[in-house]
């Protein structure tokens, strides 16, 4: 007897003492969280002011850079993006239309259900994923291996701001480039996913596809895809760059502080779609 | 120059009043506490200092890379650390050189010795080519014009870090350790042309540079530099010419002399 009351207060100190563990354990997360969220908050106000205040300073400089980074986040992944979007089509017509059949609504849902699908969630969800995944990690390791190598003083030494040499174009570049890999990934899921119906014989026009298609998107639609894109590709920069640029590294940090970098960017990417999910329900 | 030379109304080029250095790795550790130097224009300034001293994170806060923990700090009579865009051409008026030359690895050296030009100036590109070939000439670049520095010798980095530096004309030159690492022929091109700048050279337009270099051993300057400085123990001497410094006691500037 004496034996269990000894047991049961070993596992109560034991399981007060995980709770308190936990509640350490929450705690730091939290303010790691907080701390982080500070961080990447304040990056970004630097960064857009100085994009409003030298947008037009040195734009012999600034403009090849912008141009390199369009580049880099759009054009140069055009081909990983064709491949994504042919998969796309099949893998959403793949699993819709022999789900939509047994309701007889193969040629009345499928392009409804491209649009939504494709151009109100997945399309830019997965092209910013894929940026982040292809150039968000480049630009930490990048950056990170500049501050190390001390580039970063050096630029203020000669008087220029780092933010403005090497934020402002990759804000700019990944902007621009999720945007536009995004329309593209969309044109191509839908050409693609409208061949997929094709090969597997649904009974539906071109032209009730495209007019479902049409029926489905509002002007909406494209104002919050613009804007949905261009917060997304401005959040990974800044939180890329941030991890690469905000502290000092050494080379042996750099590889944390990619993975730091690509959890908090897809949070935030997250949190933004949901942000946008919010005001296309209300609007 | 000589103290008696100087006019008595010349703006000391650099002035600091109980200036204390923090690290730039760790800002909450102090490197230097109480610094008191005046640099006029004209003179050449070697400080020395053992490795590890502080001497980066010095000659950072005195080219206004990094604040300064306390005190005062000006520069050509106007406060430091300058950042505002505003007060920027006053800042440009300061070179510096880093310790290895920090180069932006994804341009090539004639990039990086073009980027302050095309930067700052309003000059066209003919014009920003002709400079930079000219620096290039200066400093025997040319052959490494077109490679990018991990393609270069350190030695050859310092150089096009030096060339950088020049590119925009200043009247003050700061260089981190410019002898660190470089043989004999690197040594003897660096002390000649650095006198060549502190007697006036045609690249900065013949007007005599204010130089300040700092260094872990003071033996090569001797007879190049005008004036010495040490930094030992988080304290700063300002020694003045080469007489004081073999008169000096001071255990620390002994080491640089005898290394």
């Amino acid at each position: 007897m004496q034996e269990s009351e000894t047991t049961m207060l070993i596992a109560q100190q034991l399981r007060s003492g995980l709770s308190r563990l936990y509640a350490d354990l929450l705690g730091r997360r939290v303010f790691k969280f907080l701390l982080a969220l500070h961080g990447v908050g304040a990056f970004a106000l630097i960064t857009f002011g100085v994009m409003l205040g030298k947008f037009s300073v040195a734009r012999c400089v600034v403009r090849p850079l912008v141009a390199r980074e369009i580049s880099r986040a759009g054009v140069k992944l055009l081909p990983m993006f064709l491949f994504a979007s042919l998969a796309m089509g099949f893998l959403i017509i793949g699993q819709a239309a022999p789900w939509v059949s047994r309701v007889g609504g193969e040629n009345t849902f499928l392009g409804d259900i491209m649009a939504i699908v494709v151009v109100r969630e997945l399309g830019p969800l997965l092209t910013a994923f894929l940026v982040l995944a292809r150039v968000g990690t480049a630009n930490v390791v990048e950056l990170g291996t500049a501050r190390a190598m001390g580039e970063v003083e050096s630029l203020e030494a000669l008087g220029i701001d780092p933010v403005h040499y090497f934020v402002m174009p990759r804000v700019i570049g990944m902007a621009v480039g999720i945007f536009s890999l995004t329309v593209y990934l969309i044109l191509g899921t839908v050409g693609s996913g409208y061949l997929w119906a094709f090969v597997q014989h649904v009974p539906l026009q071109p032209s009730d596809y495209f007019n479902q298609l049409a029926g489905a998107l509002s002007y909406l639609d494209f104002i919050l895809l613009a804007l949905k894109t261009c917060a997304f590709g401005c959040i990974i920069a800044i939180v890329t760059c941030y991890h690469g640029l905000a502290q000092p590294l050494q080379l042996d940090q750099i590889s944390n502080a990619t993975v730091r970098a690509v959890g908090q960017s897809v949070i935030a990417c997250v949190l933004i779609d949901a942000l946008f999910i919010i005001a296309y329900l209300t609007v | 120059m000589n103290d008696s030379s100087r006019p008595l109304t010349q703006t000391p080029v650099l002035e600091m009043r109980g200036l204390t250095v923090a690290s730039m790795k760790t800002p909450s550790v102090t490197v230097a506490t109480g610094l008191n130097w005046t640099v006029h224009a004209g003179e050449f300034w070697v400080v020395g200092a053992l490795q590890h001293s502080g001497k980066s994170d010095f000659l950072m806060t005195a080219g206004g890379i990094m604040s300064p923990a306390d005190g005062e700090f000006k520069f050509l009579g106007e406060a430091m650390p300058i950042f505002e865009e505003t007060r920027m051409a006053h800042r440009l008026k300061m070179g510096f050189v880093f310790d290895g030359g920090q180069l932006l690895g994804s341009l090539t050296i004639a990039e990086n010795i073009a980027l302050p030009l095309r930067y700052h100036s309003k000059m066209t590109v003919v014009e920003i080519e002709s400079r930079v070939t000219e620096l290039l000439t200066a400093t025997d670049l040319t052959p490494w014009a077109n490679n990018t520095p991990v393609n270069v010798a350190r030695s050859w980095q310092q150089r096009a870090g030096l060339a950088r530096a020049l590119a925009l004309s200043p009247e003050v030159l700061l260089l981190d350790s410019p002898l660190t690492g470089l043989d004999v022929r690197h040594t003897v091109w660096w002390l000649g042309f650095l006198g060549e700048l502190s007697k006036g050279h045609r690249i900065v337009g013949t007007k005599a540079l204010t130089l300040v270099a700092t260094a872990d051993d003071l033996r090569p300057w001797r007879g190049h530099a005008n004036r010495v400085a040490c930094l030992s123990g988080g304290k700063f001497l300002s020694l003045g010419d080469w007489s004081t410094v073999e008169n000096s006691q001071e255990s620390a500037l002994q080491e640089l002399l005898q290394h």
